[in-house]
């Protein structure tokens, strides 16, 4: 029977719980399933044109709330703060100004990177998260505590929360709207109004192909890194730029490993701690026992059969 | 039960005794006008409003997080720094009753109602930052993130309440005069003790464990694999000093309580504590300068969040550490309790670092608490406190019960 690295990281998180002994396999794990058949975003950076259409389907189709006339959605003035996704915008476009004069600005719409393998869904205690098998990765609202670790741990910083919201609040974040794509033709909202088709959907293996194939056409165009294919382990939603991505508020010290490696060590030394201590931490009592056994027998040198002492009760 | 029937021929004549301190209902209330309860009383009067504020109109009208700051003071200090500083139950209690340091025992007993004080208020705090705290059982009835650390977190917590209220119940029992089940709770002690360091060791490593998964959201010179080594060990650094503290709190504020205890074997008692105290802090001391040479961040010493590191281990590490060691050459007492005030000073500071001073150090905006989160903090410290004094003058916890001899 081979176990994944998923499936060991249950059953030392289970035994954490049961104290039941320890199933430690030390070993290397398994390398990540990746799924072909995921779906995925690529969004070219060096199309977009900041018109913010992107924000207003997502709003619609999330039915969020603050929604303005599509034609509202032309003022440039948010543009003069950098703003993140919140409770009620689950994609936001920023614009980067050239650091020449003559260069275009870059803008650049951030939502939840869908992760292979979710900091996220590694950091829920309820299981909110999970990845689907399509692609996207989900939140389920109906399980989750509100402890917000999800966002502590998303390398990106995507989810949101309804602080506002008193009795039921909520962590938000793009869904890559699960609930069309799923459906025969379906295309996340975002992406079927882009009028100038700088976001595409489809199966991220086959976008990865085609953002290599851009930048192997037009060299000068983009910088040689696809953001995404790597970072933290791998993303459904990749980028291409024609400019560094830490000059367009990306984070690059992402690491490429996986972020539940982050964890796994500790969550694989529980079940030790619960074999081991146990054992080591009678055989310290045990000692103690016996040293006062001996003091006693050596005090009262007649009475040499010690009777057993109880535990617990000692010293009454 | 039946068994207190015979000490106290009527119901009255127990409430009396047990929860009146033997005076009658109104010579307590009189009693009970002191500088200390009129303090407490305003505090409450602030922080119950708050409190309700905090559950009717929601996080946002209540406190300054955000979705750049998730976690804020009540994560930081009232969760962090509370399990932390909570940590002397287990200490004590592995030390008396699994290695055979018997003659600590007078400390084992508030040491543990400490520690449950501690946890219970703990998961008081986190009620009021979870966003929906009446799902706090879900992740032990409902829906099981068994990949999370804070999984394991949540599952120890709740099952360590358990195991000390188990460890504190022998107190319980003889403040109501049931000897059966005295002597049934005593049985358990060991097992209790043994689960609970287990439980210990687990969850205070895991409480840094949870920053593992934020690498570049927390300060480099903070983050590091090592944090839950780190963690545990300052956390039995500061059980050890709090012990010590609370000794002094407790000769000062509790001085007729503290009836059949020589002062004198108290004191070689706390200068044993400090010498425990300076071991573990001279290792915690070099467990920091190994987790800064593994993530070889020694060009960063010299930046601003450096010199604030420099400060914390040099100032908040080693100092109490010398302070600790010179104090128990010297057999000076008062030292060893200024080191432990440090200590427990210096075990805060590092769990805000973690949390909250250096997390996301390099973003624009910074969080810091909303003067309601201050409130609703100082309310909780208030009520334990007050929950703390409540249980130590009628149970016997600093004493031993007259009827029963001394504690197991």
């Amino acid at each position: 029977m081979s176990v994944n690295r998923r499936d060991f990281l249950r059953i030392a998180g289970a035994a954490g719980v049961a104290g039941a002994t320890s199933t430690v396999a030390a070993g290397s794990a398994p390398a990540t399933r990746v799924s072909d058949d995921w779906m995925g975003m690529l969004t070219d950076l060096t199309l977009c044109v900041g018109c913010r259409k992107c924000e207003w389907a997502c709003k619609d189709a999330n039915q969020l709330p603050g929604q303005q006339p599509i034609d509202a959605y032309d003022d440039k003035s948010v543009f003069e703060r950098r703003r993140r996704t919140d409770a009620i915008n689950l994609t936001v476009v920023n614009r980067y100004d050239p650091a020449a004069p003559g260069e275009q600005p870059v803008y650049v719409k951030t939502q939840c990177m869908h992760c292979f393998e979710p900091a996220c869904a590694s950091a829920c205690l309820v299981a909110a998260f999970r990845k689907t098998s399509e692609g996207p990765v989900l939140y389920n609202e109906n399980v989750c505590i509100g402890c917000r670790y999800c966002m502590v741990a998303c390398p990106f910083e995507m989810p949101a929360y309804t602080y506002d919201d008193p009795f039921s609040p909520a962590v938000r974040k793009c869904t890559m709207c699960f609930d069309r794509i799923t459906k025969e033709g379906g295309v996340p909202a975002c992406a079927a109004t882009c009028p100038v088709e700088a976001i595409t959907f489809g199966k991220r293996s086959e976008l990865l192909a085609l953002a290599r194939d851009k930048i192997a056409a037009e060299p000068d165009k983009y910088v040689n890194h696809i953001y995404g294919e790597h970072e933290a382990g791998g993303t459904c939603w990749l980028y291409i730029a024609g400019k560094p991505f830490d000059e367009l508020g990306f984070r690059t010290d992402i690491a490429a490993t996986p972020y539940p490696e982050l964890t796994r060590g500790f969550l694989s030394a529980v079940p030790l701690v619960l074999t081991l201590w146990p054992a080591l931490l009678m055989g310290a009592y045990a000692f103690t026992q016996r040293r006062d056994e001996l003091a006693r027998a050596e005090a009262e040198p007649g009475e040499n059969a010690a009777t057993e002492p109880q535990p617990g009760d000692h010293d009454e | 039960m039946s068994e207190h029937a015979g000490h106290a021929a009527t119901p009255r004549d127990w409430a009396r005794d047990a929860l009146f301190l033997g005076q009658s209902f109104g010579a307590y209330l009189k009693g009970l006008v002191t500088p200390f309860n009129l303090i407490a009383a305003a505090i409450l009067c602030v922080g119950v409003p708050v409190a309700i504020e905090r559950f009717t109109e929601g996080l946002a009208a209540t406190t300054n997080l955000s979705d750049d700051s998730p976690w804020g003071l009540w994560i930081g200090f009232d969760v962090l720094c509370g399990v932390a500083l909570a940590a002397g139950g287990f200490v004590l209690a592995s030390a008396v009753h699994l290695f055979g340091l018997r003659d600590y025992r007078p400390l084992v007993r508030p040491a543990i109602l400490t520690g449950f004080l501690g946890y219970f208020f703990v998961v008081v705090g986190l009620c009021f930052d979870l966003g929906r705290p009446w799902r706090l059982p879900y992740p032990m009835f409902v829906s099981y993130g068994v990949t999370s650390v804070m999984f394991l977190v949540g599952w120890h917590v709740a099952l360590y309440l358990t195991v000390q209220f188990l460890e504190f119940c022998p107190a319980v029992f003889e403040w109501l005069r049931w000897r059966t089940l005295r002597k049934w709770a005593a049985w358990l002690t060991i097992g209790a003790t043994v689960f609970g360091v287990i439980l210990s060791t687990l969850h205070q490593s895991a409480l840094g464990a949870l920053f593992l998964l934020a690498p570049g959201k927390v300060h480099p010179l903070w983050y590091t694999p090592y944090i839950p080594v780190l963690f545990f060990t300052s956390a039995v650094a500061a059980g050890i000093s709090m012990v010590i503290f609370e000794s002094m709190l407790s000769h000062r504020i509790f001085a007729s309580r503290l009836g059949n205890h020589d002062p004198a074997d108290m004191n070689r008692l706390i200068l044993g504590l400090g010498k425990a105290g300076a071991v573990v802090l001279l290792t915690y001391f070099g467990l920091k300068w190994l987790a800064l040479a593994h993530g070889q961040h020694w060009d960063l010493l010299t930046t601003p969040y450096g010199w604030w590191w420099l400060t914390e281990v040099f100032g908040f590490v080693l100092l109490p550490c010398l302070l600790y060691a010179m104090a128990v050459r010297n057999r000076r007492v008062g030292l060893v309790r200024a080191a432990g005030v440090l200590t427990v000073l210096g075990i805060v500071l590092n769990r805000l670092n973690v949390s909250l001073i250096t997390y996301r150090w390099n973003a624009p905006e910074r969080y810091f608490p909303n003067w309601r989160e201050f409130v609703i903090t100082i309310t909780i410290v208030t009520v334990g406190l007050l929950t703390f004094r409540w249980i130590v003058n009628r149970m016997p916890v600093l004493h031993d019960h007259p009827e029963f001899g001394p504690a197991h």
